[in-house]
C-alpha cells in the first residue's frame, strides 16, 4: 500500500475514530487493558447477539497507532461471528509477527503491514488485539 | 560541561532523559573495568593481597558516600540494587516492625510507584493507614501543607526530595525540621535529587534516604540506603545469608552481624559500588552547587525558547526545579516521543511510575524533559528546530 494512504488512513482513525465512547449497559462484556510496556491505556466493550457481534465501543487514552488500530478493528468486527473475527485476528497477528497470512481478510487492518519494521510500534498495534481476543474468548455465544 | 568525558555523547546523540538514568563517563566505565581486570576477589573473604584491596576500595566508597550525603557516620550507608530495594528495606524492615495499625504515613500524589505501593502493602499487611498531602495548584508541596495534613497518628512523612514528574524541588530542610520537632520519622526518596543538588543529611534532619547509582553517572544495580545509625540498629535485615550472620547452628541460635554488614547478605555487587565511588568523585569535582545551577539556567534558556512554538503546552513552568514537562496539542505523548527519536533526541513519555498523579494534574501522560551538567544551550536550540517541524509529526511518526 501506498505510505501516503496508509498514513491517511490511520490517521483518519486516530483523529475521528469511530465507535468512541463507552455504553452503561449490561449486555456488553468489558475489558481495560493497559500495554505494560507502554503507556496506551484503553477499554473495550463488545456486545454479542444471536451468534453475532453486534456493537463495539472503545475508550481511553492511546498513541495514534493503537488508537487507530482500535478503531479499525472495531469497524472490520462489528457483524462477524466469533470464528470470522478470529480468523482476522489470527491473520493480522500474523501480519504482525512476520509469519505467512491472509491480506485479503485484513481490509483496512493492511496499513500495519509495515509496522514489524518499528519493533517498538509493534506492541501498539498489538493492544487492540489482544483486548478484543480476550473479550471474545469471554463473550456469551450460546 | 565535561562532555568529552563522556563516551555516549560523542555522536550526535541528544540525551535529555537524565531523570530515568544517565550517561556514564570513563572514569566510572574503566574503574568497573579496572576491578574486573586487575583486582577481582571477593569481599570481607580472603587474606590475600587482592580481597584486602577490594575490601579497602569497598568500604571506601562508602566513607565517599557519607561525605557526599553529609552523614555523620560511615557505617549509615548501606548498599543496596537502587531506590526502590532501598524504600522497600526501609518499609519491611523497619516500618513494619515499629508502626502500629491506624498509625498514619504521609506521602503525596506525586510519589514514584517505589514510594507508594510499598507502603500499600504494609497498609494491608498490619493497618497503617496511607495519606496523601494535597499539593498546590502547581502541584507543589509546602510545609504549611504539610503542616495542615499532620496529625496526632502521623509517625511518617515519606516524599520525594525533587518529584520525578513536576521535578520541583521540596522544601526537605523545614519538613525535616518540623519532623524532628514532632517525633515523626522523615523518609526521603533521593532518586532525583542527589544526583543534582547537594544534599546533607544531617541538616536537613533526613532519618533515611534512598537513591540510586546509575541516576548519578554510576552504574545500574546499585544504591544506598541511608538511616540515622539508631534507627538501623533497630532495622531488620530483610536478606539472609552469607556474610551478614556472626553465628547460627542447627538449633536454630542466630545472630547477626553489626551495622551495616547485617544489611549485606551474599556477594555484594562490588564492580558496582567501585563505580558509584568514582561517580562520586567525578560529582565532587564538578561541585554540585554548580551541577543545580546548570541546569536551572538550561530550563530557564528552554523556557524562553519553547514560546517560540504555538501549539506546545508547559505543566510545570512555575515550579522550582530543573524538569520541564508538556504535550504538543492534539498529539499523544508517545507519538511526541517517536516524532522526536527522529532527530535523536531522547525524551520520556508517559506517566512516569507515577500513575495517581493524574488526579492532580489532569493530564495522564506527557514528555518529560530532564537535565544534567553534560546538556547545552546548542542541544536545546535542536530540540526548539525538531518541535517547529511538529506540524509533520504524523508524517515522520505514521
Amino acid at each position: 500500500m501506498d505510505a501516503n494512504m496508509r498514513r491517511e488512513i490511520i490517521l483518519e482513525h486516530y483523529q475521528n475514530p469511530e465507535h468512541r465512547g463507552l455504553v452503561d449497559c449490561k449486555d456488553y462484556e468489558k475489558i481495560r487493558t493497559n500495554n505494560t510496556s507502554c503507556i496506551d491505556d484503553l477499554t473495550i466493550q463488545i456486545k454479542v447477539k444471536d451468534g453475532h457481534i453486534e456493537d463495539i465501543r472503545f475508550d481511553g487514552e492511546a498513541c495514534a497507532i493503537s488508537t487507530s488500530a482500535t478503531s479499525i478493528m472495531i469497524a472490520s468486527f462489528i457483524g462477524k461471528t466469533k470464528e470470522e473475527a478470529t480468523k482476522i485476528l489470527e491473520n493480522y497477528e500474523a501480519m504482525l509477527d512476520e509469519r505467512p497470512y491472509d491480506a485479503s481478510v485484513l481490509g483496512e487492518l493492511n496499513v500495519y503491514e509495515d509496522i514489524y519494521r518499528q519493533p517498538n510500534r509493534k506492541k501498539c498495534a498489538l493492544l487492540p488485539f489482544r483486548a478484543i481476543h480476550q473479550v471474545l474468548e469471554e463473550s456469551r455465544w450460546d | 560541561m565535561n562532555r568529552d568525558d563522556f563516551p555516549m555523547l560523542q555522536g550526535d546523540l541528544i540525551y535529555f532523559d537524565n531523570g530515568a538514568t544517565t550517561m556514564k563517563p570513563n572514569c566510572v566505565i574503566d574503574g568497573i573495568v579496572d576491578y574486573y581486570r586487575n583486582y577481582t576477589a571477593n569481599a570481607h573473604r580472603g587474606d590475600y593481597d587482592t580481597s584486602l584491596k577490594v575490601d579497602m576500595m569497598y568500604e571506601g566508597v562508602r566513607e565517599k558516600v557519607r561525605h557526599f550525603i553529609d552523614g555523620e557516620d560511615a557505617s549509615s550507608v548501606v548498599f543496596t540494587s537502587g531506590t526502590t530495594d532501598s524504600l522497600n528495606r526501609i518499609v519491611f524492615g523497619y516500618m513494619k516492625y515499629h508502626l502500629q495499625p491506624g498509625d498514619e504515613v504521609l506521602l503525596t500524589k506525586a510519589e514514584h510507584a517505589s514510594n507508594i505501593l510499598p507502603w500499600l502493602e504494609l497498609a494491608k499487611e498490619c493497618g497503617i493507614v496511607v495519606r496523601y498531602i494535597p499539593l498546590t495548584v502547581d502541584n507543589e508541596l509546602t510545609i504549611e501543607a504539610v503542616m495542615n495534613a499532620v496529625t496526632e497518628h502521623t509517625k511518617v512523612i515519606s516524599i520525594a526530595h525533587v518529584s520525578n514528574v513536576i521535578g520541583d524541588v521540596r522544601p526537605v530542610s523545614e519538613i525535616g525540621d518540623y519532623c524532628q520537632k514532632h517525633g515523626i520519622l522523615f523518609v526521603v526518596d533521593g532518586a532525583q535529587s542527589v544526583p543534582h543538588l547537594p544534599v546533607s543529611v544531617t541538616k536537613m534532619h533526613i532519618d533515611f534516604l534512598a537513591f540510586s547509582a546509575h541516576k548519578m553517572l554510576g552504574p545500574t544495580g546499585v544504591g544506598v540506603l541511608y538511616g540515622r545509625k539508631d534507627l538501623l540498629d533497630e532495622m531488620h535485615p530483610t536478606l539472609f545469608g552469607g556474610g551478614m550472620n556472626a553465628s547460627f547452628t542447627s538449633e536454630g541460635d542466630v545472630s547477626y552481624r553489626e551495622v551495616p554488614t547485617r544489611f549485606e547478605a551474599g556477594t555484594p555487587n562490588i564492580a558496582g559500588v567501585i563505580g558509584l565511588g568514582c561517580a562520586i568523585d567525578y560529582l565532587e569535582n564538578i561541585g554540585m552547587e554548580n551541577v543545580h545551577a546548570h541546569e536551572l539556567m538550561l530550563k530557564d534558556y528552554l523556557l524562553s525558547r519553547i514560546k517560540e512554538i504555538n501549539n506546545v503546552e508547559v505543566y510545570n513552568a512555575n515550579v522550582s526545579g530543573s524538569t520541564v514537562i508538556f504535550n504538543l496539542k492534539d498529539v499523544f505523548s508517545q507519538d511526541t516521543a517517536v516524532f522526536l527519536n527522529h532527530f535523536h533526541i531522547c525524551v520520556r513519555a508517559g506517566n512516569h511510575c507515577a500513575k495517581i498523579l493524574k488526579d492532580q494534574i489532569h493530564v495522564a501522560n506527557t514528555c518529560r524533559i530532564s537535565f544534567y551538567f553534560y546538556n547545552t544551550k546548542e542541544e536545546i536550540d535542536h530540540l526548539i528546530e525538531a518541535l517547529k517541524m511538529s506540524d509533520k509529526v504524523f508524517e515522520i511518526v505514521l
